[in-house]
């Protein structure tokens, strides 16, 4: 019996000792004239033994289902002839490889060594027997706490105060969660780094002025290290968020200024939606239109003035970037000036002043600081963007300043070290989590200085 | 008395200067706002202009002679024998009947590449389900090589150098034949919503791409849903004020909400696939990692739109009786619903557009075939356009515009729902 028909089979069992808890609530309240003597709704006693049946079930399924498997190989291996136990483990893993492939088909291959296909039946036999030692516990659990709420019903058994405890205990386990990521993305990203920075020296990793991760298959050939330096990336990180940054600022921040100052009511309720189109847009849109229209565009320009232009400019990637960032930009800074007072607009008009007086004398210093915290949040947008760079940017680490030429950034890389395929304990595969640390880390700080500044500027105004 | 006149007078003069000013600086926002507007209608109308021809595609009309000699098997074979005789001497014979007379190595072979590759399965599609068309003579339309279809659809310059063209002065004498007999035709390219991913242009569809995403919103769907709606619930309602455990919950949530997808996507190669071997490619990792990313959205949705029912709906339930999760899942979360799906369709929108993490979890394979559950290995609509532009074959990238359009379309409706949903049951208190 798997997992899917033994899930399916509880479901129909909660589904009747619902009604069952029901019933009997009921029955020990002597029908429905007594209903009044139970402590809670006869449904929250239904719900009670649903409760029982199914969270001790669940938890022992799942249980079972995680552990089986290693226990299983665990047991085969130790059968298996002491020949084969006694060579290293990568021989042994290989084995096993091939008796859990033939297991999972189910199908002994009869070419196959004896020992393996004495093996894969053992293990067939051993999975045979766990998952009817599965079926059965579980069931035996789900009956059992059936029984045992059913003992439990009672005229004033508070049925819905346990019920509602579970429901609330449920609900913390799902905020948990946010807690369960950010530790889940902190730790798989560090121990990976670690074990990069044993083969790299972070200082190397840090200060490194040369990136080339390509590593040779055989130990002894030219370059057989690859040299992981980081600065260059760092760089051009830095160079297409900066591009990206002057074009986002100031046309967000103008944009925020007239919607929210200028604009009259009709044209604001048509540009601001229009206006976060732009954020809507999958990255990927913007790779593709990055790459295909805007870099040749710019190189056709730059050459019929005379630059050289390399067909993957930064200058590009960092301007359509720029674009997608402005909706980020604009409507966190609305938010920022919509939250400046009236009385200060009013007071800057009593004194006679204009309207672009009023805004660059007033209004903005006051809003200064949640403009801020919006530069913040949108240049971690920037440097953590990675589809743009991805398809518009190169690949070649240049430690360059000129936006003309090909720059590569700190996602790029990672996605390139990643997406081919790779063994997973290689330097080249470790350096991307290394570099995804470097992104975490910094994006994190931008992160926390702009909600810091944010909050500490709106409670001035609330 | 004369100070102050002479202080009207300064002010006075200075008007037209400020006035000037102010006049500059509203043309600057105007003019920023134009900018941004523009750009994005510029995007807009070149991947129009360039993925519209991708929904039709050029059929060419072929006379093929069905000869039991020349596909090797007669009306009475079996199936198997049906399904290996040789379609492609058949196409190549009616392709060297309708164009005689060509020696040159060269020109057989570009004779041959006129017709898309599928025009055999076609065939024997054809045959395979009615075997007495062997030895008869049948009309049938088959699709054009990519090359051939760029060329009909205005993209190859044929005042260009032949050396720089991909069709060359031989082909356009066919190709001007063919046209001229009106044997050329363009249809609607139903097999671009019917089929896998496929590395000749023609042939390649984006269902695969399409079941891909399906799946992957599915288990994000049904996994986001809840859990982001129940932990906002908690901490909207449940959560005990000035608690450090509880302010740890909002601070890791407001940190996920902005940290980049990527690095999900290393959560997930580290986490999911190499702690919890959860198959590589699949909707369900995808899935995995798409809901982390799109919790944080759902929470904050939810929990602005729990925080604007009004407290005297939860006052009144709580003189009526009702305990706490009484009042919000008979009260509270009804009324708050509208907002919560609203956020969470916007959430899902984005899932659906999320590339950069999916790359991570081995979602960049080429897949031709449809998956037919979370546990096959898929690729999703924003990889297939990220695989299909970094193709160099012009068709291809008119397909890759093609699917930003359909990708588009679902975003614009799943917006469209939203927008709908947030008018019609919006409530002002």
């Amino acid at each position: 019996m798997n997992t899917s028909i033994i899930l399916l089979l509880l479901l129909v069992l909660a589904a009747f000792s619902y009604f069952f808890g029901r019933k009997r609530a009921l029955a020990v309240s002597n029908g429905n004239r007594g209903v009044n003597k139970l402590h809670s709704l006869p449904g929250y006693y239904g719900h009670l033994v649903v409760v029982w049946c199914l969270l001790p079930s669940l938890i022992a399924l799942m249980l079972w289902s995680f552990f089986s498997p290693t226990f299983i190989s665990q047991n085969v291996i130790s059968s298996l002839p002491t020949e084969i136990q006694s060579t290293d483990t990568t021989n042994v893993n290989l084995f096993m490889n091939r008796v859990e492939s033939m297991a999972k088909a189910g199908v002994i291959d009869e070419t196959a060594e004896p020992a393996q296909q004495e093996a894969a039946r053992r293990y067939i036999e051993l999975q045979h027997n766990s998952n009817i030692i599965k079926a059965v516990l579980v069931f035996a659990l789900a009956g059992l706490g059936i029984f045992w709420a059913f003992r439990k019903i009672a005229p004033n058994f508070r049925a819905r105060n346990q019920v509602e405890k579970v429901i609330v205990g449920l609900m913390i386990l799902c905020a948990s969660i946010a807690i369960v990521t950010t530790l889940g993305i902190v730790l798989s990203v560090l121990f990976e780094s670690l074990r990069f920075f044993q083969a790299v020296p972070i200082t190397e990793f840090l200060f490194g002025t040369h990136w080339s991760p390509q590593t040779a298959i055989r130990n002894d050939q030219v370059g057989g290290s690859g040299s992981f330096g980081a600065i260059p990336l760092f760089a051009g990180t830095l160079l297409i968020s900066v591009i990206a940054l002057a074009i986002a600022v100031p046309v967000g921040l103008m944009s925020a200024i007239y919607l929210s100052e200028y604009a009259s009511k009709r044209v604001r309720a048509w540009v601001k939606p229009a206006l976060e189109v732009l954020a809507g847009i999958p990255t990927v849109v913007y790779g593709f239109f990055a790459a295909l229209t805007v870099a040749p565009f710019i190189r056709t320009l730059g050459e019929s003035i005379g630059l050289t232009v390399a067909s993957e400019s930064a200058l590009a990637a960092g301007l359509v970037m720029g674009v997608m960032i402005i909706p980020f930009m604009s409507s966190l800074s609305d938010d920022v000036i919509n939250a400046v007072p009236q009385a200060m607009r009013d007071g800057s008009y009593g004194m006679g002043a204009t309207r672009s007086e009023t805004i660059k004398q007033v209004i903005l210093p006051a809003a200064l600081p949640g403009i801020v915290g919006a530069f913040l949040l949108a240049a971690s947008r920037a440097i953590g963007e990675t589809m743009i760079v991805v398809m518009a940017a190169g690949l070649s680490a240049n430690l360059t300043a000129n936006p003309l030429e090909a720059v590569t950034t700190v996602t790029v890389q990672i996605v390139t070290l990643l997406t081919g395929d790779q063994e997973f304990d290689s330097p080249k595969t470790l350096a991307a989590f290394a570099l995804g640390l470097t992104l975490f880390v910094l994006t994190l700080i931008l992160n926390i200085l702009a909600l810091r500044i944010v909050r500490k500027y709106r409670e001035q105004y609330e | 008395m004369m100070q102050m006149s002479n202080k009207t007078e300064l002010v006075r003069a200075s008007l037209a200067k400020r006035y000037a000013r102010e006049k500059r600086f509203r043309f600057w926002g105007l003019a920023s706002i134009v900018l941004s507007l523009t750009f994005l209608a510029i995007l807009l109308t070149t991947i129009f202009m360039q993925g519209w021809p991708a929904f039709t595609q050029t059929y060419m009309k072929l006379d093929v002679n069905l000869s039991a000699e020349a596909l090797g098997v007669d009306a009475h074979a079996p199936q198997d024998k049906l399904r290996a005789a040789s379609y492609d001497t058949v196409v190549l014979n009616a392709l060297t009947t309708r164009f005689p007379g060509i020696t040159e190595r060269k020109q057989k072979m570009a004779l041959k590449k006129l017709v898309s590759s599928s025009a055999a399965y076609d065939l024997q599609k054809m045959v395979m389900a009615n075997p007495k068309l062997i030895g008869t003579q049948q009309t049938v339309w088959v699709m054009a090589d990519d090359d051939i279809d760029t060329y009909f659809k205005g993209n190859i310059d044929r005042t260009q150098p032949e050396a720089d063209r991909r069709i060359k002065d031989f082909q356009l004498v066919w190709l001007d034949d063919l046209e001229a007999k009106n044997e050329i035709e363009r249809r609607f390219n139903l097999p671009f919503f019917t089929s896998g991913d496929s590395r000749e242009p023609e042939q390649a569809g984006i269902l695969s791409a399409l079941m891909g995403s399906f799946y992957t919103m599915l288990v994000t769907m049904t996994l986001a849903f809840p859990i982001g709606v129940a932990a906002a619930i908690y901490l909207e309602e449940f959560a005990p004020k000035n608690n450090t455990l509880v302010d740890f919950i909002e601070v890791n949530i407001n940190n996920l909400a902005a940290v980049p997808s990527i690095v999900f996507g290393l959560l997930g190669l580290a986490v999911f696939i190499q702690f919890f071997g959860v198959p590589r490619s699949t909707p369900l990792v995808g899935g995995l990692v798409l809901t982390l990313i799109t919790l944080p959205t759902i929470i904050i949705a939810s929990r602005a739109a729990l925080k604007s029912v009004p407290p005297s709906i939860r006052q009144a339930a709580y003189g009526m009786g009702a305990s706490r999760v009484q009042t919000v899942f008979h009260h509270t979360l009804p009324l708050a619903m509208p907002g919560i799906l609203t956020g969470t369709i916007i959430g899902m929108a984005h899932a659906l557009g999320e590339t950069a993490p999916l790359l991570m979890i081995g979602m960049v394979a080429f897949i031709v075939d449809i998956p037919q559950g979370i546990t096959d290995p898929a690729a999703i609509l924003p990889v297939q356009i990220y695989l299909w532009s970094d193709s160099p074959e012009r068709a291809f990238t008119e397909k890759t515009s093609a699917a930003i359009i359909v990708l588009l379309f679902f975003l614009v409706m799943m917006n469209l729902l939203a927008v709908l949903l947030r008018k019609r049951f919006e409530r002002r208190w």
